[in-house]
């Protein structure tokens, strides 16, 4: 068996947040004796990555998905439990570990802003002490692959969010990290970045075999990228598994798509009719009855064509997080 | 330490593409450095003209020269380290400086240093023109020279540890600005900035030889006057290496109290 890239076991982060109230009293009380609440970030969560494997962290806002990678990276200091990252362990912050590593945050930049991004590319180069062969071959494969020419010699200020956020990923890559930690990658970005960044990161992790661990708010992100998820919510380990199996886990409903030749059918005795147009109609049945249901339909009226699909992926996290636990 | 080298040279060239950005603000920068000491110089001349040519041990034409010798060794010294640290904090770019494998420190001190040298001749270049104008008294030994030049090095360095050390306030606070704002009234009457420190009362003079400030603008500008023996330049010059030896210590010990802190509660 071959050791975890990433070894998580029980891992903790409790913060110290001083609490304040509204009003001049309050305010005064608050000077004398200042009150504290403890927030768990992350309450006891454990998996392992393989090398190589691309994980999908999930969780809603403030589910602590951050504060996990911030400790996987070394930036946070963990309240309790054991993490290790290629046998490190990340806080102790050794320089042969950050050699190794990359974290991109997609709100956050790390390219020197008024000055064109080859400028930053080049000071990471000295930083991380690539060899210069080294350096102008992952660069070009990085300007090919992201298609960097003509926005290398561009006042980074001047690029768009999308332009911005491949220079970025360029930047964090140059010195070719066997872990990547991607912290939102695609936010805010159009359909089409999102696509090019997504097919970005397979390519990486084929070409370097390089681990990835994700969190993205896009599911096309996670369907398109992971194999594997790992869900948390309220800062506890809620699934971890395939992609697949979570779809499977959460759905109770199937969604059957019918097209009728007489379009004035009412179907709510079949099912929760979800919409209606153009003679296409949408029912929600439960998914134990998806089989029943079905066969009734096409018994019973005109059928022209009929689809039963899985419900959308957003709709299967939104459960999940609406649910908290299975 | 060929790899520190690497980086102190790219840097120095990212700096200096910055710098060609900021152009306009490096000018308003330029010209307050060279205002503050112009105010002192004209008000000190004033004074010593109506006080019948001097002021304590100083004359109108070695005021001039102290303000201008001034100007360049504060120019030298300076450091902004203060506001930049505490802008990394709050907007989390520190978060990228401490996952790189090298100390945040040495852009830092790169970043300084190349500024410093391009701007230097600019510098050199008004205090040639104010030299035209306030006809300063300047002929120090050659024995002075030859130390000014560490002097001023290790000026630089004392400042640089100390204030990027005080810097560090910002891991524990989100009022720098107050710590800053008495750092630099200290600043400005201990070191000489002010005035030359020969004229004030002598317990002042007493706590600026205890404290750090002298040592990081005021003794070079004295030895170069050729205000100081020999010895007592020789003495600066070691009380400049204990400020040194103190500011590294401090550095280490609160930038590490720092990162602990920031790594506990969020970065």
């Amino acid at each position: 068996m071959t050791l975890p890239a990433i070894h998580i076991r029980d891992l903790r982060k409790t913060y110290v947040v001083s609490q304040q109230e509204a009003g001049a009293k309050a305010a005064l009380k608050d000077l004398v004796h200042r009150r504290t609440q403890e927030v768990r970030a992350v309450d006891g969560i454990s998996f392992d990555l393989a090398p190589g494997e691309i994980v999908g962290f999930l969780g809603p806002n403030g589910a602590g998905k951050t504060t996990t990678l911030k400790m996987l990276s070394g930036l946070l200091h963990p309240t309790a439990g054991e993490v290790t990252v290629l046998g490190h362990i990340p806080w102790k912050r050794e320089k042969t570990f950050l050699r190794q590593i990359t974290l991109v945050m997609g709100q956050r930049n790390q390219l020197v802003w008024d000055i064109p991004a080859i400028h930053s590319f080049e000071l990471n180069r000295v930083i991380y002490r690539v060899l210069p062969e080294d350096y102008r071959r992952m660069l070009g494969e990085l300007t090919e692959l992201l298609d960097l020419e003509p926005l290398l010699h561009k006042p980074v200020r001047n690029l768009s969010l999308g332009e911005r956020m491949k220079c970025e990923i360029a930047a964090a890559l140059l010195h070719r990290p066997s872990i990547v930690f991607l912290d939102e990658p695609t936010i805010g970005l159009d359909v089409t970045m999102q696509r090019r960044i997504r097919a970005f990161i397979t390519e990486y992790n084929r070409r370097f075999g390089a681990t990835v661990l994700l969190t993205s708010h896009y599911m096309n992100d996670v369907e398109a990228l992971c194999k594997r998820v790992v869900v948390i919510h309220h800062g506890r380990l809620v699934f971890d598994g395939d992609l697949s199996v979570l779809v499977q886990q959460f759905t109770e409903h199937k969604t059957i798509v019918v097209r009728l030749a007489d379009c004035e059918a009412d179907l709510k005795a079949y099912g929760e009719v979800v919409s209606c147009l153009d003679g296409q109609i949408t029912l929600r049945v439960p998914k134990a009855e998806t089989a029943r249901v079905t066969g009734r339909l096409l018994a019973d009226l005109p059928v022209i064509d009929l689809l039963i699909e899985d419900p959308p992926i957003e709709e299967v996290i939104e459960r999940v997080f609406a649910q908290g636990n299975p | 330490m060929k790899g520190l080298a690497e980086l102190y040279v790219q840097q120095f060239k990212t700096t200096m593409a910055m710098m060609f950005q900021y152009r306009a603000s490096l000018l308003i920068w330029m010209i307050g450095h060279v205002l503050e000491p112009l105010v002192y110089l004209i008000v000190w001349s004033v004074v010593a003209t109506t006080g019948g040519g001097s002021v304590g041990d100083y004359t109108k034409t070695q005021f001039a020269a102290y303000f201008i010798v001034l100007m360049l060794v504060n120019n030298v010294t300076y450091t902004w380290i203060m506001y930049e640290f505490e802008y990394r904090i709050r907007h989390g770019s520190l978060s990228f400086a401490l996952l790189k494998p090298v100390h945040p420190i040495h852009s830092d001190i790169a970043d300084n240093v190349s500024s410093k040298v391009l701007t230097l001749p600019f510098m050199l270049a008004i205090a040639a023109v104010l030299a035209l104008i306030f006809h300063p008294a300047l002929s120090p030994p050659l024995w002075a020279i030859a130390l000014f030049i560490p002097a001023l090095l290790l000026a630089f360095l004392v400042r640089f540890l100390l204030e990027w050390t005080l810097a560090q306030a910002a891991f524990w606070t989100t009022r720098v600005s107050a710590i800053n704002q008495t750092y630099f009234v200290l600043l400005l009457f201990l070191s000489g900035q002010i005035a030359p420190l020969s004229l004030m009362p002598h317990p002042v003079r007493i706590l600026a030889d205890i404290l750090p400030f002298r040592w990081m603008v005021g003794f070079p500008v004295e030895l170069l006057l050729g205000r100081l023996t020999l010895t007592e330049a020789l003495m600066g010059l070691g009380v400049q290496a204990a400020w040194v030896i103190i500011g590294l210590v401090l550095l280490r010990v609160v930038w590490r109290a720092g990162v602990r802190v920031y790594s506990a509660v969020g970065a």
